[in-house]
C-alpha cells in the first residue's frame, strides 16, 4: 500500500459544496489532492455570460483555501454524444429519462475516469453520497449514511473495477454534518445552494428547454374510454402520476397522467391520486448492470427503488434469457415510468441496476404508459 | 518535484537588483512628484531619471514617454486616444488577426464605434504580407497597428518595412514590442514608428507599470481624466516605486541584451535537441530562424492543450498556450488560427514555451526530459483507448 501523500486522486470539483469538503477531507487526509472542474454543457448566454465561468470561479478559491492545483476539463463533446442524444432521444419515444445515470456512466466515471487516471491518479473521488465496501476481495458499494442524500440510483450503472478506483468521502456523513464542515473551515462555498434539478438546465424552465430541441405536437387529454378531457402541449411534457399542469377543472377528484399514446398523439387522464389505472405489479427492465455479478442467482427477492427517494419495495428479480429482467412487485406500485432507473439492493448493498421498459399489470404489458 | 518555469513570455520573475532597486524608493520616497515641496520634489526625481531611461532605450525623447499600468493600458491608450483624436482626417484603421487581445479587441471596439478596420492575414511563416499592408493603406487609414513580435509563436513581424511604408500615408504606426523589447535593437526614428508599448513585468520588472512611446506629432486623446500628469495624456498619481524598478530592469535589458539573446538561443536549440533526442513526435510552429531567441512554439500532434498543460504541470511544468482554457472551454489560438486556418489541430495542440532569467542549461535538459516522459504517457494512454475501441 502507498503512503496517503504518495497517493493521488483525483477530485470532480463543482464549485458546489459537497465536492468542496470533498477535496478537504482527502486534503486533512495527507492525499497528494487535484481537484479538477468538468464543463459538460455550454450554456453560454447571448451576453458571453456562462454559470460554469462561476462555478470554475468557486472551484479555484476552495482550492486555493486547500493549497491543492487545479484544472478544467471540457467534454461537452461526449455529453452531447452519449447523455444529451439518448436524453432527447426518450423524450421523443415517450419516456422519461434519467440523464443523470447515464452521465455518471458515460461521463463521470468513464470518460471523466479515463482523464483522472492519465494524470496518474490512484483514485477519482466525487462528492456522491455513496459508500465503497471490500470485502473478501469484492468491492461493493453501499448506500449513504444519509437516508435522504443517498445516491447509490444514480450510480446504479457503475461496475465493481470501476468502484476500485473510486472513493466517496461524504458517503458516512450527514448533509448536515458536511455543511458544518466546510463552515467550520470557512470554506467560500460553505452556503452555497445546492444545485436542483438537472444539470443542464439548471434553473430554467424544463418546457421552454424542451421546445428548444424538439418540436412539441399538441395534441387532446382523453380519459382512457376516449372522453376529451382537454389540450396537451406535447406529450413529453408530462411524465406518469403528474397532476400539476393539466388545466382539468370540475367536480370530483383531481386528475393525472396515467399513459400516452404516442401514434395518435393522445395524452390518457384519469381521476384520482390512487386510481387503479396508475398502478401495476410488475417490470421488465433493459441495460441490466451488476456491480458483482458472481453473487447474482436467476431468481432472488430483494428490495428496490423505482423512482429517487422513493421507499424501497419488496420486489422478486428473474433474469431473463435476453439479458433483460422481469421483476415482479410484492404489492402494486404507482406510476413506475418507462425510462427511469429500477435499482435494486441487498440491505444497504446496491446490487445494480437497469431501466424500466416495459409496465406490467394483471401478466399484460401496459402499453398505455408509453 | 522542482517546478521549472518555462513561461516567461507570460511574466518574469524581478531580477534581485531590480528589487534592491525598488526598496529605497518603498521605504523612503513617497512624496507626490506633482506637489511643491521637498517630498514631492524627490518623487518627481526618481520619475524623471526613470523616464530618462526608458526614452534612452528606444531612441527617443522623455516627453515622448507616456507611463501607463501595463501593456494592456499602452495598447488602449495608442489605439483609442489615436483613433478619437484623429476622426476628423479619417475612419480606417489597420491592424493585424495576430494582434494580442490589447490590441485586437480594442480594434473590435472600434468597430463598433463606427470605424472600418482591416485585420491582414497572417501567412504559413507567421508574418503578415507588406503587399497586404500596402493594398490596405488608403488616404482614410489614420492608424496601422501591428506588434513587434507575437507573443505565440515569437515571430518577428517585418516593422522596418512597415514603417518606412507606412511613412508614405497619414496612418500613425504604432506597434505592440512588449515581447521585443530587450532582445531587439530598437530605434523608433529609424524604424518609423510613431507609438510603442512596453511592459515592464516582461522584462523582469515589477508588475503595474509600462509605457507608451508616443512621439510628439501624434495627436491623441487621453482615456481618464482629473490631472496634469504624464502632460495630461494619462492622469493620476505615479508608481513611483515601480518605475524606479522598471529603469533598472530596462537598464539590466540593455546592458545584458547580447548575452540574453545568445543564451536563450542555446536554451531553445538545447530544447528541441533533448526532445528529438527523447523520440517523440513534435513540429515547431513557425519558421525557427525568423523567431525571437526567447519563444518557441511546439505542436504535439494528436495531443491537446489541456491534457498536456495539467500533465505538464503534475510534472512541474509551467507553460502556456495561445488556447484559452479558462472553465473547462478550449478556445482554440487565435494566433494559429491566423496562422493555419480554422479547426487546424495546430490550433488545440500547440505549447509555448518561453525562455528567461529562471532558466539554465541544467533546468531546460530536465524539462525536456520531464516534457517527453508526459507526451509519450499520453500516447500510450490513447493508443490504449483506440486499440479498446476497435
Amino acid at each position: 500500500m502507498k503512503n496517503n501523500k504518495d497517493t493521488r486522486v483525483v477530485v470532480g470539483m463543482s464549485g458546489g459544496v459537497d465536492s468542496s469538503v470533498t477535496a478537504l477531507l482527502l486534503k486533512e487526509q495527507g492525499y497528494d489532492v487535484v481537484g479538477i472542474f468538468m464543463k459538460n454543457w455550454d450554456d453560454t448566454d447571448e451576453f458571453g455570460v456562462c454559470t460554469a465561468t462561476e462555478d470554475f470561479d468557486d472551484v479555484v478559491r476552495v482550492c486555493n483555501q486547500l493549497d491543492i492545483p487545479y484544472y478544467s476539463v471540457n467534454f461537452e463533446k461526449q455529453y452531447w454524444d452519449k447523455v444529451f442524444t439518448y436524453f432527447l432521444d426518450e423524450y421523443k419515444a415517450g419516456r422519461t429519462p434519467n440523464p443523470d445515470v447515464m452521465c455518471n456512466k458515460e461521463i463521470k466515471f468513464k470518460a471523466f475516469l479515463d482523464h483522472a487516471m492519465s494524470l496518474g491518479a490512484d483514485y477519482l473521488a466525487t462528492g456522491h453520497y455513496a459508500q465503497v465496501r471490500e470485502v473478501d476481495g469484492r468491492v461493493e458499494m453501499l448506500r449513504g449514511a444519509d437516508d435522504n442524500k443517498d445516491q447509490t440510483y444514480f450510480l446504479n450503472q457503475l461496475s465493481s473495477d470501476v468502484l476500485k478506483q473510486v472513493m466517496f468521502p461524504l458517503g458516512h456523513l450527514p448533509k448536515s454534518e458536511v455543511r458544518k464542515i466546510a463552515k467550520d473551515h470557512g470554506l467560500v462555498t460553505a452556503d452555497k445552494k445546492d444545485s436542483t434539478g438537472i444539470c443542464f438546465i439548471g434553473e430554467r424552465n424544463f418546457k421552454e428547454f424542451l421546445s428548444e430541441y424538439l418540436p412539441a405536437q399538441p395534441g387532446t387529454m382523453q380519459t382512457m374510454d376516449g372522453l376529451v378531457k382537454g389540450k396537451h402541449d406535447g406529450l413529453m411534457y408530462y411524465t406518469l402520476g403528474q397532476r400539476q399542469g393539466l388545466g382539468i377543472g370540475g367536480a370530483g377528484d383531481p386528475w393525472f397522467v396515467i399513459g400516452k399514446n404516442l401514434k395518435e398523439n393522445i395524452l390518457y387522464v384519469e381521476q384520482g391520486y390512487s386510481n387503479d389505472k396508475l398502478y401495476s405489479d410488475a417490470l421488465i427492465a433493459t441495460d441490466i448492470n451488476w456491480i458483482n455479478e458472481d453473487i447474482i442467482t436467476e431468481t432472488f427477492t430483494c428490495t428496490a427503488k423505482f423512482r429517487y427517494r422513493q421507499k424501497d419495495s419488496n420486489v422478486t428479480v428473474q433474469l431473463q434469457d435476453d439479458g433483460k429482467v422481469f421483476v415482479e412487485f410484492a404489492e402494486s406500485e404507482r406510476a413506475v415510468t418507462p425510462g427511469q432507473a429500477v435499482v435494486f439492493y441487498d440491505g444497504d448493498v446496491c446490487l445494480g441496476g437497469g431501466t424500466i421498459d416495459e409496465i406490467i399489470k394483471n401478466n399484460q404489458i401496459l402499453d398505455y404508459v408509453g | 518535484m522542482e517546478p521549472i518555469y518555462m513561461d516567461h513570455a507570460a511574466t518574469t520573475p524581478m531580477a534581485e537588483e531590480v528589487v534592491q532597486a525598488m526598496l529605497p524608493v518603498l521605504n523612503e520616497v513617497f512624496g507626490n512628484p506633482s506637489s511643491v515641496h521637498s517630498f514631492g520634489r524627490k518623487a518627481r526625481q526618481v520619475l524623471d531619471v526613470a523616464r530618462h531611461v526608458m526614452a534612452e532605450s528606444i531612441h527617443a525623447n522623455e516627453k515622448e514617454i507616456i507611463f501607463t499600468s501595463g501593456g494592456t493600458e499602452a495598447d488602449n491608450l495608442a489605439l483609442l486616444g489615436t483613433a478619437l483624436a484623429n476622426r476628423d482626417k479619417g475612419n480606417h484603421i489597420i491592424t493585424t488577426a495576430q494582434e494580442h487581445h490589447a490590441a485586437l479587441y480594442t480594434a473590435e471596439a472600434l468597430e463598433k464605434q463606427g470605424f472600418r478596420v482591416t485585420y491582414l492575414p497572417v501567412y504559413e511563416n507567421g508574418t503578415i504580407a507588406i503587399e497586404d499592408l500596402k493594398e490596405a493603406l488608403t488616404d482614410d487609414t489614420i492608424l496601422v497597428s501591428v506588434m513587434y513580435v507575437n507573443n505565440e509563436t515569437g515571430i518577428i513581424q517585418p516593422i522596418k518595412e512597415i514603417g518606412k511604408l507606412v511613412k508614405g500615408y497619414q496612418a500613425y504606426f504604432h506597434t505592440d514590442a512588449v515581447q521585443a523589447f530587450g532582445l531587439m535593437d530598437i530605434d523608433v526614428n529609424e524604424l518609423g514608428i510613431d507609438m510603442l508599448t512596453v511592459s515592464s513585468h516582461k522584462i523582469n520588472g515589477p508588475k503595474g507599470i509600462g509605457f507608451l512611446y508616443v512621439n510628439e506629432n501624434v495627436k491623441i486623446n487621453p482615456l481618464q481624466y482629473g490631472g496634469e500628469q504624464e502632460r495630461k495624456r494619462r492622469p493620476g498619481t505615479e508608481n513611483i516605486a515601480g518605475a524606479a524598478g522598471f529603469q533598472k530592469a530596462v537598464q539590466l535589458a540593455m546592458a545584458n541584451k547580447e548575452t540574453r539573446i545568445n543564451q536563450y538561443q542555446t536554451y531553445k536549440e538545447l530544447f528541441v535537441n533533448e526532445l528529438r533526442q527523447n523520440d517523440i513526435t513534435f513540429e515547431v510552429n513557425g519558421d525557427m530562424d525568423a523567431t525571437i531567441s526567447s519563444i518557441i512554439n511546439i505542436s504535439f500532434p494528436g495531443a491537446n492543450v489541456e491534457a498536456l498543460l495539467t500533465n505538464f504541470d503534475l510534472d512541474g511544468i509551467a507553460a502556456s498556450s495561445g488556447s484559452a482554457c479558462t472553465a473547462g472551454s478550449v478556445e482554440p489560438s487565435h494566433v494559429l488560427t491566423a496562422i493555419y486556418g480554422e479547426g487546424h489541430p495546430c490550433t488545440t495542440n500547440s505549447i509555448r514555451f518561453s525562455f528567461g532569467i529562471s532558466n539554465t542549461e541544467e533546468n531546460v535538459k530536465e524539462a525536456a526530459g520531464r516534457i517527453a516522459r508526459v507526451v509519450k504517457r499520453l500516447n500510450r494512454i490513447k493508443e490504449s483507448e483506440n486499440n479498446e475501441k476497435q
